[in-house]
């Protein structure tokens, strides 16, 4: 019964994680290309994700942002002691956002938030070492945030809204390290369910004590993705014929929780030109204890520890604007790893990153501009482990050194009327 | 404007051709090194252990786990060459066994599987297909002969299909050696190796065990022509033997690893049946001891006359009693008493070993239905169903001088040594890997934790893959050690254990 215990607890850590493993928010390419600060900056609709209450500051009536972004991520694994060696080919990931936000009045702006901070693609060579964790997994969730944004003064305004997310999962890993059908192909099962619901909160507030400084606040609430009974499906493949009536497929349930966010910072504008950004975020990881999947038939129930810890990331970001049509920027994170040494799984290959960030918008008229941003994710080689794999009663360890990198580059419109 | 694309495409192609790269990475040659050896040419000697025999037999894809295998894997990154072994090409069924001449050869059966409707190993129930008189005559990398002794690598004959009638060759090694009159180990030498296995000795004690001991102890006769299949080699036999395999391959330089061999109480095939294996309520029991109640005064009258000691009646006195209970046996090593009329029987004792086969006699009715004849109670076992500890004495005696003889002539000739005595010995209490797992020499026992760590085939003797995998990587092991080289270890987890099939 124990034996299927990773299947999903791999599935949805990896959901919890950015991108293939790396927390690459791309929720607007203005902000990322300033190291994804954004909680005291107010330039376009994108505040309604970063902070809702900086919308009802927006000049103009009408403001839109959309833009995509493709994520190159790498992971290679490997293992000295016994000559394992693997390289995750992940397909290209593909975050996106559509904002907008509307002035009612002086004190009270409308919008709409549409965007993608949980995704994840990652596909290991088929029956590789690690098969036991994870072959491939793919992970979406669609955010879906209306919003509201009202001036107390004209240095105080607050604002949120309730999130609506949808989300899929489709991940296959093998059922033990060596069990295969009498042909000798590995036995295995994909969990496969679209469709999952879950809601959440957003609040925010931003002070603005002069003109030149501003000071945000932004909390995203815990999500839970429940998997109820008939969203989805376990296929199971390639079981010997002695165990193929345990096994049929079926569905499952499980649950992950996406944890809750909170970031504050600050923004300096220090010259006309000149915009310097610095956001704290600290992600309440450690709702992240186990994750528990039950399946319905010789499967059973799998629970698989995950300890997760909460961990921060240190922004900072500046922009400059060139001339009346060109703005540049930068900036740098650094983002800390909830993931406690042994509970390092491959599925979500996720040591601390340095990350540098670049991009600049460009203004076609005082309506329409593109913005466009890069991101590098950089990770020093680890040398971890997974410990909590079951077999035949005993934890067993999958580790060995692991290196990290991925690229993001994305464009994006802003329209304002 | 343009300069900010143009430095931004730059940016982007310049991260884009940053896979991520280890410091060391180790797919980078020199990572792996074969020390002072070198495994250009590996060549591995021995007998079913090293072909890679398990279930029973040799089968298609078992094959591919012989320890000697595996290891070739691994030496591969260290410098070593393709390693060859037997075609089971005409394995098409993955069954193993043997036919000769179109028909299945007797004892060579097809690999035995759990049949999970039954509960219980079988023979796979599908008609062999390799065929003995399929001549391959290649000497191969892995000249691993099942069944064969010590002296047997070294008679000229061995593989001559015309022996086969008269028992002086081995269906195995008759498919593929070079020429009828070839040796094993001149079929071994001819390929020049440059590293070698040999781990050889088994058989020369391990029929007599599993014959439960019929056979005879031949320690003190050298002249292996009048030797049984079942009997034990002479020491003096094994260590000149074992000199000669050892002259052979070392001829040009070749380094290499040696193995020990292990104990009888290392396998389940000696360690499955308990010595009390019959339960009984205290009804039965008295019922039964009434059959034996004349034998028991005849024991005693034997002692009065000073025909056998106090000791030996306590030892042959049959009694059973609630609850679990020793079976009957019959003990050639008791004193005789036949002109009293009384029989060699007496009650297992902790000390002795039932083997794996007697789980589906004891208990047997030799009339149906009449509980007077059930096998192990009414019925004594015969010699052949129990190695007793007199017996395993025997079988350890020679043990012990063979291993002698082993790290003896291993040390003068400097080559390493696999103390697989050792590594088998860790089964019993349970070996941990270095992953976790702990490993025990238990026969499969049908739960589905056995399914993930049985290392032991389903004959009771050889191991399966997995175990197979735990042995390549002692061997591995050592072989770093003595020669200093860096070959990647083996995770006995990813290796298949038992075969179940629905029905059979």
């Amino acid at each position: 019964m124990k034996k299927l215990l990773l299947v999903l607890t791999m599935a949805f850590s990896a959901s919890v994680v950015y991108a293939g493993g790396y927390r690459v928010g791309v929720q607007g390419h203005k902000q990322l290309a300033m190291g994804h600060t954004g909680v005291a900056v107010v330039t376009s609709a994108e505040s309604a994700f970063f902070n809702p209450a900086g919308l009802v500051y927006l000049d103009g009536k009408l403001n839109v942002s959309l833009g995509a972004a493709a994520v190159f991520s790498n992971t290679s694994y490997q293992n000295k002691e016994f000559g394992f060696s693997a390289e995750a080919d992940n397909p290209v990931g593909t975050p996106f956002y559509a904002y907008g936000a509307y002035k009612i009045n002086d004190w009270l702006s409308a919008g709409i938030a549409i965007y993608t901070p949980y995704g994840s693609r990652v596909e290991w060579p088929t029956d590789w070492e690690g098969s036991h964790l994870v072959n491939n997994i793919e992970l979406s969730a669609i955010f879906v945030q209306p919003t509201i944004s009202i001036k107390v003064s004209e240095k105080l305004s607050v604002g949120g809204g309730p999130i609506y997310v949808t989300g899929a999962v489709n991940f296959n890993r093998n059922l033990s390290r060596s069990l295969t059908d009498e042909g000798g192909n590995r036995s295995n099962v994909t969990i496969d369910a679209t469709g999952i619901n879950a809601w959440g909160y957003t609040i925010g507030a931003m002070f603005r004590p002069t003109e030149d400084i501003n000071l945000g606040f932004n909390y995203r609430s815990k999500i839970n993705m429940d998997v109820e009974r008939g969203d989805g499906t376990a296929d199971f493949e390639n079981l010997p014929g002695a165990l193929a009536a345990g096994f049929a497929d079926g569905d499952f349930t499980a649950s992950l929780p996406l944890p809750a966010e909170l970031t504050f910072g600050a923004s300096f504008k220090l010259t006309d030109k000149w915009l310097i950004a610095f956001d704290y975020t600290r992600t309440f990881w450690d709702a992240y204890k186990s994750l528990d999947v039950q399946f319905f038939n010789s499967a059973g129930l799998s629970r698989n520890p995950r300890n997760y810890k909460n961990s921060s990331v240190y922004k900072i970001g500046a922009q400059y604007e060139a001339s009346q049509k060109v703005t540049v920027r930068a900036g740098f994170y650094f983002d800390e790893s909830p993931i406690r040494d042994g509970f390092f799984a491959p599925e979500t290959p996720r040591p601390d990153s340095v990350n540098f960030t670049a991009g600049f918008s460009y203004n076609f008229n005082s309506r329409w501009a593109i913005d466009a941003s890069v991101l590098y994710v950089h990770s020093n080689e680890v040398d971890n482990s997974y410990d909590s794999f079951v077999e035949a009663g005993q934890r067993l360890s999958f580790g060995g050194e692991y290196k990290s990198n991925a690229l993001v580059a994305g464009i994006g419109v802003s329209y304002k009327l | 404007m343009k300069n900010n694309i143009k430095y931004i495409a730059v940016l982007a192609l310049g991260l884009f051709a940053c896979e991520p790269e280890f410091d060391n990475p180790i797919d980078e040659s020199g990572t792996y090194t074969s020390g002072s050896a070198d495994f250009t040419t590996f060549v591995a000697v021995g007998n079913s252990l090293t072909a890679g025999f398990m279930d029973g037999t040799v089968f298609r894809s078992g094959q591919q786990n012989s320890f000697p295998n595996i290891m070739a894997e691994k030496f591969a990154l260290a410098g070593g060459g393709t390693f060859t072994q037997p075609s089971y090409d005409d394995d098409v069924n993955d069954t193993g066994g043997f036919l000769l001449a179109g028909s299945p050869l007797p004892g060579f059966d097809t690999r035995l599987v759990i049949d999970a409707s039954q509960g219980r190993p079988e023979n796979l129930n599908l008609a062999p297909t390799a065929e003995v008189s399929s001549l391959q005559a290649t000497a191969y990398n892995n000249m691993g002969v099942p069944g064969a002794k010590s002296f047997h690598l070294g008679f000229p004959g061995y593989g001559d299909i015309s022996n086969l009638a008269v028992g002086a060759a081995n269906p195995y090694y008759v498919r593929h050696a070079t020429t009828p009159n070839a040796t094993v180990i001149g079929d071994a030498v001819s390929l020049n190796p440059t590293f070698f296995t040999l781990w050889i000795g088994n058989n020369d004690i391990l029929s007599y065990a599993t014959s439960g001991g019929v056979g005879v102890d031949q320690t003190g006769n050298q002249n292996v022509l009048s030797y049984g299949f079942n009997d034990i080699t002479d020491p003096g036999v094994f260590a000149f033997t074992y000199q000669a395999l050892v002259d052979a391959l070392t001829a040009n330089g070749a380094k290499g690893v040696v193995a020990t061999l292990p104990d009888v109480t290392s396998i389940p095939y000696f360690t499955t049946v308990p010595y009390n294996p019959v339960p009984m309520n205290a009804q039965t029991a008295a019922l039964v001891n009434g059959g034996y109640a004349q034998y028991n005064g005849g024991l005693q009258f034997a002692a009065a006359n000073g025909l056998i000691t106090a000791d030996e009646v306590a030892q042959r006195t049959i009694t059973f009693s609630a609850g679990q209970n020793a079976v009957v046996i019959i003990d050639e090593d008791l004193t005789p008493l036949g002109g009293l009329g009384l029989p060699n029987y007496r009650q297992t004792t902790v000390d002795d070993l039932l083997i794996l086969p007697s789980s589906g006699f004891i208990g047997t009715f030799v009339q149906p239905g009449n509980p007077a004849t059930i096998n192990g109670v009414g019925v004594p076992l015969a010699d052949n169903w129990v190695l007793t500890a007199t017996e395993i004495q025997l079988v350890r005696n020679a043990r012990t001088a063979y291993n002698n003889a082993i790290v003896s002539i291993a040390a003068a000739n400097d080559l390493a040594v696999a103390d697989m005595a050792v590594k088998l010995e860790e089964l019993v209490s349970g070996l941990r890997t270095t992953d976790g797992q702990i490993y025990t020499n238990n026969y499969f026992d049908g739960s589905s934790d056995a399914i993930s760590t049985a290392v032991f085939s389903l004959d009771g003797v050889h191991p399966n893959s997995r175990g197979y995998a735990i042995v390549a990587d002692e061997f591995i092991r050592v072989v770093n050690e003595k020669y200093g080289a860096n070959v990647p270890r083996v995770t006995a987890g990813y290796y298949p254990g038992v075969t179940v099939v629905p029905t059979n």
